[in-house]
C-alpha cells in the first residue's frame, strides 16, 4: 500500500511525500470522517505552486463557496489500493454550474459523495476509504470535521440528486413520508408544516395533485415523477449546494430535457450551486458554465463552457466530443468512440493516465507521456489542461485533424 | 384489502381440502395399493383377527374409496358413529378420526396439546427473533471484526448443536446444579409463575437452534440492505445512522425473516419433538413419538393434519403482514 503511494507521488511531487502519505492514514485510524491534512499542500488551480521542495501551507478558508483542494479518495481492496480520486483542485461559486464529464470509473461520482462526506459513514478498519485533501463549504472545513458536525450539513447545506430514483428513494416509504423525514431532520417542526412543506415542494417541481401523491410510494410514480420527487427531497432545505448525480440517465429521453429545465429554474430561484455530474456532454452543455474533465481520477481540462466546447486542448476531451451522436452527419460517421478501455485505478498508467489509448502519445516525443505525469497548466484565461503536447501542436491537431471531423 | 382477505381465505379453505385430499391418500390408499392390510395397520400386527375385522367394518374400509373419503369429511361436521354388530364407536364432530389403540377421540387429544406446543413455540420464537435480529444487525455492520467473527462461529454451534445437547446440559446447569429453573413442566393453569420457570429452558434451548438461524439470515440480508441505494439517500439527507439503520435498513430487512419466521412457527406445531422429549412437555411432539412407535395411524393422521393447517395459516398471517410491511404487494 504504502508503495503504492509512494510510487505515485513521486510521479508529481517529490518534495512534499513524506507529508502525503502520512494523510491517508491519519484518515483511516482518526476521528470519524475527518482526515487531518495538517501539511497538506493546495494546489492552486494553476498547478503550477506545487513545485518540488516547496510545500505550500494554505490554512486559510478560501473565497469561493465551495473549494475542493488535492481531493484524494483511496479504498483498500484485497487486489490493492484503488485511487478513485487522485488529486483533485476545484472551485464553484454560489449560483453557478459546474458540469463534471468522464466516462464510467474516472471519479466522478466518488468526488460528489466525498464532498457530501458519506463514504466514511458505517465504514470502519480495513474497509474504510482514506480520504485526504481539502474540501471547503463556505469557510468550513469538511474532511477535517467531525462527523456530526458534516451529517448536520448533509441534506441542509448540501443536498444530493441521485442517478436512478426507483433505487433512490426507500420502497417501502411513501414520497411525503420521505420528504417530510428529511424536512425534519434540520427543522423542528410538527409533522403537519413538514407535510406542507411537502406538497409545496411536490407542486414546484411539477407533481400534478402534490396533495394526493404525497401519499403514493416510489413504485406507483412514473420514472421522471420518481425523479422530481428525488429533486423536491433534495430541495426541501434549500441547500446552498446542489449535487446532480447524471440525474438523467435512468429516465425516459423526452422527460430528461424537463428535468434538466427544472433543475436549473429552480437553481435560479434558489441560487444555489451546483455540481452536475454526467458522462453525456449534451447535459452539461444544456447547464454547465463551467466544465470539469475527468479521466482516471484526475482533472485532465477545466474551463468554461465554450472554451471546453469550441477550443477543447486535451486529447480525452477531443475523444469525448467525437463520440457525442450527431444527427448532421451520415450515419456511418457519427461516433467516433474513444479506443480502449477506462485505465485501472490500481496501476493508474504511469506518466498520462490517457497515454496507452492516446492517438497523439508520440507527438512530444522522448516518451514523456509515458514516464511523466503531466501537470495541469492554464492555457489562457483560466482554461487547464493536463497534457505534454505543446500548446502549438496541440492548437494544430485541434484545426486540422478533430475539428473539421465534429 | 377485505377482497384480498376473502380471497386468501378462500384459498386457505381450498389448501385445507387438498391436504386433507392427500393425507387421506397416505393414510388409506397407498398401504391398500401396496397390499398391505389397513385394518391390521390400525390395529396393530398383534392384534386377534376378530378386532381386526370389526375395525374393518368401523372404518368401511371395503367400502369404495370415495365413500370412505365423504365419510371422513362428514365425521369433520357433524361427527361419526363406528358401528361394527352391535358395538358402536362414537365420535362427536370435529371427528378427526378415532384411535383404536387407546379407545380415544383424536380431537380432543389435539387441542389438549396445541395449547403447550403454541406456548413452546411462539415463546421460543420471541427470544430467537430478539437473538437473532441483534446479533445479525451487529455482525452485519461490524462485518470482519472479531465480534463478527465469534457471533457467527457461535451461530454455526447454534446450528450444528442438537437440541438434546444443549437441552441436557442446561437441564444438569440450571435446573439440577444450579437450581435456578424448574426441571419439570406444569400447566399453565396450575401455576403460572412454575409454568414460566419450567418453559424457560425448553425457550432457550429451542431459540438458540432457530436464534442462529435468523442471525445469519438477519447478516447476509442486512449487509445487502445496508448496500442499498435508498441507505445511501438516507445518508444523505443528514439522518443519523441508528435511524438509517433502525428504520430505513430494518424494514427491508424484516421482509425474508418474517417469511421465515411464518414457515418455522408453522412448521414448530408439528411438534418440536426433540425439545418437547428433552423436557417432558406434553405437547403435540410428544404424542407423536408415541403414535409412531406405538403405529397409531389416527393420531399421526391427525397431527399431520394439525401441523399442514399451522403452516398454511402462519403463511396466511406471513402474507398480510408482508402487505403491511412493504406497499408494493398490497392488495396483491
Amino acid at each position: 500500500m504504502t508503495d503504492h503511494e509512494h510510487k505515485s507521488h513521486k510521479d508529481t511531487e517529490p518534495g512534499t511525500d513524506a507529508t502525503r502519505v502520512d494523510a491517508p492514514q491519519a484518515a483511516a485510524t482518526g476521528a470519524a470522517g475527518a482526515a487531518i491534512p495538517e501539511q497538506g499542500t493546495a494546489p492552486d488551480l494553476t498547478g503550477s505552486g506545487t513545485a518540488p521542495g516547496e510545500p505550500e501551507l494554505d490554512q486559510r478558508p478560501p473565497s469561493s463557496f465551495l473549494e475542493v483542494r488535492d481531493l484524494r479518495v483511496h479504498f483498500p481492496t484485497q487486489d490493492g489500493l484503488v485511487k478513485s480520486v487522485d488529486g483533485l483542485t476545484f472551485s464553484l461559486e454560489k449560483g453557478k454550474t459546474l458540469g463534471i464529464v468522464g466516462e464510467s470509473g474516472s471519479g466522478k461520482s466518488v468526488t460528489s459523495l466525498g464532498i457530501m462526506g458519506l463514504h466514511t459513514v458505517g465504514q470502519y478498519g480495513r474497509q474504510r476509504p482514506q480520504l485526504s485533501g481539502e474540501i471547503w463549504l463556505d469557510g468550513q472545513e469538511l474532511l477535517s470535521a467531525d462527523a456530526e458536525t458534516v451529517r448536520k450539513l448533509r441534506g441542509r447545506e448540501i443536498s444530493m440528486i441521485f442517478q436512478d430514483p426507483l433505487s433512490a428513494l426507500h420502497p417501502f416509504f411513501t414520497v411525503g413520508h420521505q420528504i417530510v423525514e428529511a424536512y425534519r431532520v434540520h427543522h423542528d417542526v410538527d409533522k403537519k408544516t413538514a407535510r406542507r412543506r411537502a406538497i409545496e415542494l411536490l407542486d414546484r417541481v411539477g407533481i400534478p395533485e402534490p396533495g394526493k401523491r404525497v401519499d403514493s410510494y416510489p413504485h406507483e410514480f412514473s420514472g421522471g415523477m420518481r425523479q422530481r420527487a428525488m429533486i423536491a427531497m433534495s430541495l426541501v432545505n434549500n441547500p446552498e449546494l446542489l449535487i446532480a448525480d447524471e440525474p438523467t440517465t435512468a429516465l425516459d429521453v423526452t422527460v430528461q430535457a424537463q428535468i434538466l429545465d427544472l433543475i436549473r429554474d429552480l437553481q435560479q430561484e434558489f441560487g444555489s450551486a451546483v455540481i452536475i455530474i454526467t458522462h453525456d456532454l449534451g447535459v452539461v452543455a444544456e447547464l454547465s458554465d463551467d466544465i470539469l474533465v475527468m479521466y482516471g481520477g484526475r482533472c485532465v481540462e477545466y474551463g468554461t463552457a465554450e472554451q471546453v466546447f469550441y477550443e477543447p486542448q486535451h486529447p480525452y476531451t477531443w475523444g469525448l466530443l467525437g463520440s457525442m451522436p450527431r444527427i448532421d452527419r451520415d450515419r456511418a460517421d457519427r461516433l467516433i468512440p474513444v479506443k480502449g478501455s477506462p485505465p485501472s485505478l490500481i496501476n493508474v498508467p504511469s506518466g498520462c493516465a490517457f497515454n496507452p489509448r492516446c492517438p497523439y502519445a508520440d507527438v512530444p516525443g522522448d516518451d514523456v507521456t509515458r514516464t511523466v505525469r503531466p501537470e495541469l497548466r492554464e492555457v489562457k484565461d483560466g482554461h487547464l489542461a493536463a497534457c505534454h503536447m505543446a500548446q502549438e501542436d496541440r492548437e494544430r491537431i485541434w484545426n486540422e485533424e478533430i475539428a473539421p471531423k465534429l | 384489502m377485505l377482497t384480498y382477505l376473502i380471497r386468501r381465505l378462500f384459498a386457505v379453505a381450498v389448501m385445507l381440502v387438498v391436504i386433507i385430499l392427500a393425507v387421506f391418500c397416505i393414510f388409506f390408499l397407498i398401504p391398500k395399493w401396496s397390499g398391505i392390510d389397513p385394518a391390521t395397520m390400525f390395529v396393530g400386527k398383534q392384534a386377534d383377527k376378530e378386532s381386526v375385522e370389526a375395525v374393518r367394518e368401523k372404518l368401511q374400509l371395503d367400502d369404495p374409496v370415495l365413500v370412505q373419503l365423504f365419510e371422513f369429511f362428514k365425521g369433520i361436521f357433524v361427527g361419526r358413529d363406528y358401528t361394527s354388530g352391535g358395538d358402536t364407536t362414537h365420535c362427536s364432530a370435529p371427528c378427526f378420526g378415532y384411535s383404536f389403540r387407546t379407545e380415544q377421540e383424536i380431537w380432543p387429544v389435539l387441542t389438549d396439546r396445541l395449547p403447550v406446543t403454541l406456548s413452546l413455540a411462539l415463546g421460543a420464537a420471541v427470544i430467537w427473533l430478539i437473538i437473532g435480529l441483534a446479533v445479525g444487525v451487529l455482525s452485519a455492520l461490524k462485518r470482519g471484526s472479531l465480534w463478527d467473527r465469534l457471533a457467527m462461529t457461535g451461530a454455526l454451534a447454534g446450528v450444528s448443536l442438537p437440541v438434546y445437547f444443549t437441552g441436557l446440559i442446561s437441564l444438569a446447569v440450571f435446573a439440577y446444579q444450579l437450581d435456578l429453573v424448574s426441571n419439570t413442566f406444569t400447566p399453565f393453569g396450575d401455576d403460572p409463575v412454575k409454568w414460566f420457570s419450567g418453559m424457560i429452558l425448553p425457550w432457550v434451548t429451542l431459540a438458540f437452534l432457530f436464534g442462529a438461524m435468523y442471525a445469519r439470515l438477519t447478516r447476509a440480508t442486512m449487509l445487502e440492505v445496508m448496500g442499498e441505494d435508498y441507505i445511501r439517500t438516507a445518508r444523505a439527507k443528514g439522518l443519523k445512522e441508528p435511524v438509517v439503520i433502525g428504520k430505513h435498513a430494518m424494514r427491508s430487512t424484516m421482509t425474508p425473516v418474517l417469511t421465515l419466521l411464518g414457515i418455522d412457527i408453522g412448521a414448530l406445531m408439528g411438534g418440536a419433538i426433540l425439545t418437547e422429549t428433552t423436557f417432558s412437555i406434553p405437547g403435540l411432539g410428544q404424542a407423536v413419538l408415541k403414535a409412531i412407535t406405538d403405529r397409531d395411524l389416527p393420531l399421526i393422521l391427525g397431527v399431520t393434519l394439525i401441523t399442514a393447517t399451522a403452516v398454511v395459516i402462519a403463511n396466511l398471517i406471513v402474507d398480510l403482514l408482508y402487505g403491511v410491511i412493504d406497499p408494493r404487494v398490497r392488495l396483491g
